[in-house]
């Protein structure tokens, strides 16, 4: 047997997921496992000689670098020795600054950090969220990328991001050897859609550095890290080794940060029967150790792992919070697939998005999912307008600014010819005036032409492997009149000089200016301090393009004025036959001609009066002048009604059915028994005996009325607008009068 | 960090970073590379604020300028599991100290090598 109720549930995109329970042996495990040690630190004449249980003979590569380089001994000693809880309930105390914290953190081992995250609840952490996020204002950070690698849409996917307001646009490649195309194409896009927006190319780190190197690429995010010494052979590095390879990007201006995450050693067999966020606080104290900016974590690509697992969303954000709780930079996942139900995504969102990280995604993705070459995405282009409005509803600042189509447009075209000219400048494969068309108004890369594939490949090889740099991509920009394009990658490149954007969480505002940890730093301590949206933010992120000024709607409703089609006949009567009256409200017909749901009077009157007729009932119409309110239109309708049945109908088309037995409370609503209306041309009335129901005083009468127009919750904005309209309407203490 | 008394690896000062000299040719993209002096003026900036690994890492970059895109690439393939040999880096480690003028760099190469012997990660052992 069956439930049909668990089979709909069944059928419901949140039971596409996969649950399973915990099974520490494996590290499919959120936190806390069995196997987790407990937190220790030994120091003997200034070495650590063990750290959580493991002694110094027993290191393995992660336990030397992290007591060698991430633990701040003239601390450790004082910290290991409070309770976790209490260093839990300092990071929710908003008389506790967030430089004690950092200063705490410095001395603890993993298995502290750990132990205090599990103090915490959810609601704690976004606390410690809001608190120790290093830069005072949130950012994000997108992704542009497309299946076909057209570089025309690469720029002007990157320059719509960057009026979008993203500090930094990441892309990546379908075939390895576009990178260089890629990287170029994203960089020339995004100083056309706003100067100093950082840009990435991530593929593999020696093609990566070259990028870099060249001036092609601002930062870097591809430096992984994992949290067993066999899941970092596996991943072919050391910490030694990632460590030297984040002081060559900083050698040549070049940002980096790391990318770790729960979930990532499980994955490849090596969790040794740890935790998820235990292994991650020792990525951590690894990237931290290694000097890093900051880092790329909340399980990033293995998201799907801790989240089939118990508490694996809270793991998630405890691993954001220990991040920052290290001083890094945090670039806070929400990157990869989340979840396929609508609901679970947005809310695991919500962690991050209110207390506000350094970057709320690690790349959003400003394309279609069709085009996402970093599997997917977890959102997309097609949700950039619910992220607009969640920023309006919660006067939360998710790093994304409203937009107007035309300057999207203006934006794409130029980024579509400012490539255009570096390719012609460069003796790459033409993009043609067809190939700029397309790019300008395309959804996504299907609405592209196809290009020599083989051709480009060979102009990226050479733009690779040649002596082309940023420079000579300047210089056909400013020759081709590209001056402010020429401008911004010029100035990109004398930021590289300055290594003001080296600093822990550093992005650039308005005009270059950096905002890092050391410009920009988070001094949240409570209501009133910290980052605000207020002032000129708070407009711009309010200023929604489809809001509309409620006064311009009144405006329409002078119209009907001008053409009669309902006039009065005199005094109305009391019925003494079967019939339905239908009382309308004041403004219905005359100073107002439509529904709040965009329907004609005239059809919402005709559809009811066929409707009744269609019944075998007479239907009479009445003019009730005494109020608005819907409720007591119905009840004037009904004590004139030969039947005592009547249908109140408001000037913005509420309807109630009433009776004129009924005490007026409880007069139906039908907005109340149906919130969401869908417009039929057809209005039935009528029970099982209609007639003589309606003939007769002995009620409650059993009719049954549905009236089905465009009308939902949506409309409500509508309707307190025709409120003041129909208020005014109201005023004349005219006798109730018939209308033909 | 005060933009007039920044001067990149060959030399130059902000102001000579423009469109004219660009576009004349007068510069190539040696001109626009961060300089040692700078990245340690950001080191001591970072731990001033607290983030001396951050400022150690800066401090070991600012010694990477000075070495070719090659060798710095070479370097890092050195010190990646089952590269070099104990002895190799160590030799790396003394061609950095002594002919590079990077002295923490080196000593970073060196503790690498201890840690790599001891947990047998090193090429041939």
């Amino acid at each position: 047997m069956r439930s049909k109720r668990f089979e709909k549930l069944a059928e419901r995109p949140i039971n596409r997921e996969t649950f399973i329970e915990p099974w520490p042996e494996v590290g499919l495990i959120a936190m806390d496992s069995p196997l987790d040690p407990s937190p220790s630190l030994r120091i003997e004449d200034g070495v650590v000689v063990e750290m959580d249980g493991v002694r110094r003979e027993e290191f393995d590569l992660l336990d030397h670098f992290i007591a060698k380089h991430a633990l701040n001994l003239d601390v450790a000693r004082g910290v290991m020795k409070t309770p976790s809880r209490e260093i839990a309930r300092m990071l929710v105390d908003i008389n506790v600054p967030r430089s004690t914290i950092l200063e705490l953190a410095s001395g603890c081992t993993p298995a502290k950090l750990v132990d205090i995250a599990q103090q915490m609840s959810v609601l704690e952490m976004m606390m410690g969220l809001a608190k120790m996020r290093a830069r005072r204002t949130p950012a994000n950070q997108a992704h542009v990328t497309n299946r076909k690698e057209h570089p025309a849409l690469l720029a002007a996917d990157a320059a719509e991001a960057a009026l979008r307001g993203f500090a930094e646009v990441e892309t990546t490649v379908g075939v390895a050897r576009y990178a260089p195309l890629n990287a170029l194409s994203v960089l020339v896009g995004s100083q056309t859609g706003r100067g100093g927006v950082l840009t990435q190319c991530a593929v593999e780190e020696a093609v990566n550095l070259r990028l870099g190197f060249k001036g092609l690429t601002s930062y870097s995010e591809t430096l992984s890290v994992y949290g067993t010494e066999d899941a970092f052979m596996d991943g072919d590095d050391t910490p030694w080794s990632k460590a030297f390879l984040g002081a060559a990007y900083a050698s040549r201006g070049v940002k980096t940060r790391y990318t770790s995450g729960t979930g990532a050693a499980a994955l490849m067999g090596h969790s040794e029967g740890k935790s998820m966020l235990y292994l991650e606080a020792r990525c951590l104290l690894v990237t931290h150790g290694a000097g890093s900016q900051g880092t790329q974590n909340g399980s990033i690509s293995c998201i799907a792992l801790p989240e089939s697992l118990p508490g694996g969303v809270r793991v998630v954000l405890a691993e954001n919070l220990i991040a920052m709780m290290l001083g890094l930079e945090v670039a806070s996942g929400n990157d990869a697939l989340a979840s396929h139900s609508e609901m679970r995504k947005s809310a695991k969102l919500m962690l991050q998005f209110i207390p506000g990280t350094d970057f709320i995604t690690s790349g959003y993705g400003a394309i279609p999912r069709y085009d996402n070459m970093f599997s997917g995405g977890n959102f997309d282009v097609t949700e950039l307008d619910d992220w607009y409005v969640l920023q309006r509803d919660m006067r939360v600042d998710g790093g994304l600014v409203p937009v107007r189509e035309e300057e999207v447009l203006r934006v794409r075209e130029r980024a579509a010819r400012a490539i255009q000219a570096v390719f012609n400048a460069f003796g790459f494969p033409l993009i043609s005036e067809a190939e700029i068309e397309a790019a300008i108004t395309a959804y996504s890369s299907e609405d592209m032409p196809d290009r020599d594939r083989v051709a480009d490949i060979e102009a990226a090889h050479k733009l690779l492997g040649g002596p082309l740099t940023a420079i000579e991509v300047i210089k056909a920009l400013e020759e081709a009149g590209f001056h402010d394009v020429a401008a911004n990658i010029l100035e990109m490149q004398r930021q590289r000089v300055i290594g003001d954007y080296l600093q822990p969480s550093a992005i650039f505002g308005d005009d270059f200016q950096v905002l890092s940890a050391l410009t920009d730093p988070n001094d949240y301590q409570g209501p009133g301090s910290g980052y605000r949206v207020e002032g000129k933010r708070w407009s711009v992120l309010q200023n929604l393009p489809q809001a509309w000024d409620p006064r311009t709607y009144l405006e329409g409703f002078g119209a009907a004025q001008g053409e009669i089609w309902l006039e009065g006949i005199g005094p109305a009567r009391q019925g003494d036959q079967p019939e339905v009256v239908i009382a309308l409200g004041p403004a219905f017909g005359a100073q107002i001609d439509h529904t709040i749901g965009g329907l004609d009077h005239r059809d919402v009157l005709s559809a009811m009066l066929q409707g009744i007729q269609d019944e075998g009932i007479p239907a009479r119409v009445v003019r009730i002048h005494h109020t608005s309110d819907c409720a007591f239109i119905g009840y004037a309708g009904a004590q004139l009604s030969g039947s005592g049945v009547a249908i109140g109908i408001q000037s913005k088309a509420r309807p109630s059915s009433t009776s004129a037995a009924w005490p007026r409370s409880t007069t139906w609503s039908s907005s109340r028994r149906r919130p969401t209306w869908t417009w039929t041309p057809t209005v039935r009335s009528g029970g099982t005996r209609p007639a003589t129901r309606l003939g007769s005083r002995l009620l409650p009468c059993r009719a049954r009325l549905t009236i089905l127009c465009v009308c939902d919750s949506s409309c409500r904005p509508r309707c307190y607008t025709c409120a003041k309209r129909n208020r005014l309407s109201a005023t004349a203490p005219l006798p109730n009068c018939v209308c033909a | 960090m005060l933009s007039d008394t920044v001067r990149t690896v060959s030399g130059c000062s902000l102001d000579e970073l423009n469109m004219e000299a660009l576009c004349a040719g007068e510069l190539t993209a040696e001109d626009f590379r961060i300089s040692g002096e700078t990245l340690r003026r950001q080191a001591d900036a970072a731990e001033a604020a607290g983030y001396w690994q951050l400022a150690e890492n800066l401090r070991r970059a600012a010694e990477l300028t000075a070495i070719s895109n090659q060798e710095v690439f070479d370097m890092y393939k050195a010190l990646r599991p089952n590269r070099s040999t104990y002895d190799e880096l160590i030799t790396l480690a003394d061609h950095l100290e002594n002919d590079l003028d990077a002295p923490l760099t080196a000593a970073f190469v060196r503790e690498a090598a201890e840690v790599y012997q001891e947990r047998g990660i090193l090429r041939n052992s």
